[in-house]
């Protein structure tokens, strides 16, 4: 178990990368906590994977350096790193059985026989697979099959980490939770540092305590899924996380308010952003509301409120540019009249797409 | 309900394919079972002999030999071809340029006519002007396969090798390359060495490339003809007569239709037998997976 550090790390395929655009993988320094489940989300061709082989030494970095604690491994190989990972298709030895296949990296590493035996049983145990111990692994199910692969990392007790690549894209839904719920209790036992590519929110949401989410080859933000929900600190982590994503206006600041198609919407904090930036309004569905009758709301028209079960998306027109409004269950759309407010402690400044922060009111910003 | 039209003029659209089979094989093959239970002397002129031919063929020594030194001659060439073929697939680059290089140079031997196959290596191997004849003798070595059966044998063994661990490579690698990265990503992870990677993922994936290659050179070379009879023309003496050149010899040089036949027979009925073994030998495997 280990501490994994990327220091400027930076990956191209590309034999001499010149542009930014010839990089699949943007320099990058993070460190990433000891016994952490990660979860990398972004959409694909981000670089998700080329970060993951990175980490786990199937692809050597173009750039930078990768350390386990205080040890440089960029040049090691994923043996001597001593990782598992697990891919986005089962593999499993088809000639052997289900219980040679958990024994397997073991014996490879020379662990003692009946050692070996204890653990295998005990995995077998663990993934509810002892019934089928002594049968070949190839007439296995998907879902079985990819349990064995998840068992090849875990029988491995001394690990570095764990990772995995999108290992749940063939389950089935059902099955889906059911594993899910298996690393997340996995990772409580064995306190494993995991990494888990996804380009499933809900996946990386409910797995990890820290999501890394990743856009064109860059990390956008590292966060709590709160964090990510509250304060998206780019445009595109807004858009992904969240069904509906973020409502991205692009508007004019004057101090504590934002100019969206010559409306007004205040907000908490005085801007000051930098001259000649693109600067956008993000305002989530679920900070949306309606006016009510006897306050002040941004007109808008609507044009459709859909039903997508536990609430409803109100889709309206602020001039030029569309909103989602998110509507509790029950709750009227309002016939004439209309407005609607925005949360202003929970909208966020954009400038080039990055989350800017302001000064409070209370703090005398510009006035 | 409404009843079905019973229409057998299908049948007619089934006549063109009958009618070629029954031409080039039905009845090709009763004519030789025909001989082989009747003897003739003069055109038109038969007698019924029942099993004559047939006792006779299985008690020869000539028969005997030809067989033994049939299934001598297709053990030989699998047991090098099979495992060499899978070390050559091994060993060709999986990307970049010298793929299609390696893979034109391997079906090079393949497209050459199983005469002219048989000419060059004819002159190839003489040990007075041929570069292998020759060369072999310089170094040496009493070499002549004019003369010497185990030279002789030594010579078609080698020209066979030639000519067809290509196929086994070329099947071989088209299995290699449906193996998908990730297993060998998962074996390097595992810690698999080398052989394991071999024992473990590419042998089970390539088995059933390599069942039908194993196939298809048993049936190649339990009836080859052409190269040898090039080659060696089944000599020196009888070391290099292999059964097709065996039954040549008595159709046509020796004019023994009956025996011929028999022999015809028990030729096609071998090589069907061994055909099906095989092929429920992969039908098995089928079902497991």
């Amino acid at each position: 178990m280990a501490k994994i550090t990327l220091d400027k790390l930076a990956h191209s395929y590309y034999p001499n990368p010149a542009e930014p655009a010839d990089y699949a993988l943007k320099s990058m320094d993070y460190s990433w906590d000891d016994g952490g489940a990660y979860a990398l989300l972004g959409p694909s061709g981000c670089g998700k994977t080329t970060l993951l082989n990175i980490i786990s030494g199937l692809l050597a970095p173009s750039q930078g350096r990768i350390q386990f604690d205080d040890t440089d491994v960029t040049n090691r190989s994923p043996e001597q790193r001593n990782i598992a990972q697990v891919f986005q298709f089962p593999v499993i030895y088809d000639t052997m059985t289900v219980a040679d296949n958990l024994a397997f990296p073991l014996l490879n590493r020379g662990v003692e026989r009946n050692e070996v035996n204890k653990r295998v049983q005990d995995m077998l145990a663990t993934l509810e697979l002892s019934d089928k111990a002594n049968r070949r692994a190839q007439g296995l199910t998907a879902d079985e099959k990819q349990k064995i692969s998840l068992g090849r990392g875990l029988v491995r007790y001394d690990v570095n980490a764990i990772l995995f690549d999108e290992p749940l894209t063939v389950i089935d839904p059902q099955m889906k939770w059911q594993l899910r719920t298996k690393l997340k209790e996995l990772h409580q036992r064995f306190k494993h540092t995991m990494i888990y590519v996804t380009h499933d929110q809900t996946e990386a949401l409910t797995f990890a305590d820290k999501v890394v989410v990743m856009y064109e080859g860059e990390v956008v933000q590292i966060g709590t899924p709160e964090e990510l929900f509250e304060r998206p600190s780019h445009t595109f982590v807004g858009y992904f996380i969240g069904s509906p994503g973020m409502n991205v206006l692009p508007c004019k600041i004057e101090g504590n308010a934002a100019i969206v198609d010559n409306h007004r919407i205040p907000l908490r904090f005085y801007y000051e952003p930098p001259a000649g930036a693109k600067l956008e309004l993000g305002v989530r569905p679920e900070f949306v509301r309606f006016a009510k009758s006897t306050e002040y709301g941004v007109p808008v028209s609507v044009e459709r409120v859909d039903d997508v079960g536990r609430h409803r998306i109100a889709k309206v027109h602020l001039g030029k540019q569309v909103l989602n409004v998110l509507l509790a269950e029950g709750e009227p759309v309002p016939s004439y009249n209309i407005g609607i407010v925005c949360d202003p402690e929970r909208s966020s400044v954009y400038a080039n797409d990055h989350r800017i922060e302001g000064v409070p009111v209370s703090a005398g910003g510009v006035a | 309900m409404v009843a079905k039209t019973v229409n057998q003029r299908a049948w007619f659209l089934v006549l063109p394919v009958l009618l070629v089979v029954a031409m080039n094989a039905i009845i090709p093959l009763m004519t030789v079972v025909n001989y082989s239970v009747q003897d003739t002397f003069s055109p038109g002129v038969f007698f019924f002999e029942g099993t004559k031919w047939y006792q006779e063929v299985l008690s020869s020594p000539r028969f005997h030999g030809a067989l033994g030194r049939q299934f001598l001659f297709t053990a030989i060439i699998l047991a090098i071809e099979i495992p060499l073929g899978v070390m050559v697939a091994l060993a060709m680059p999986r990307t970049g340029p010298w793929v299609s290089v390696c893979l034109v140079l391997m079906a090079l031997p393949l497209l050459i006519p199983w005469n002219v196959v048989g000419a060059m290596w004819n002159i190839f191997a003489l040990p007075d002007i041929g570069l292998l004849g020759f060369g072999l003798n310089w170094l040496g070595f009493d070499y002549n396969y004019t003369q010497q059966p185990v030279a002789a044998w030594f010579t078609v063994v080698l020209m066979d090798v030639w000519h067809w661990t290509s196929l086994v490579v070329l099947l071989a690698y088209a299995g290699l390359s449906s193996i998908p990265d990730a297993y060998y990503q998962a074996a390097k992870i595992d810690g698999a060495g080398r052989f394991a990677v071999f024992r473990y993922i590419q042998l089970p994936k390539m088995k059933r490339v390599l069942i039908i290659a194993l196939l298809l050179r048993f049936m190649d070379s339990f009836m080859i003809y052409t190269e040898p009879f090039v080659l060696t023309g089944g000599g020196p003496g009888n070391s290099t007569t292999f059964l097709s050149i065996d039954l040549v010899k008595a159709a046509i040089g020796e004019f023994n239709l009956g025996i011929a036949a028999a022999m015809s027979i028990l030729y096609f009925l071998m090589t069907l037998l061994v055909c099906w073994v095989f092929y429920t030998l992969m039908m098995r495997g089928e079902d497991e997976s």
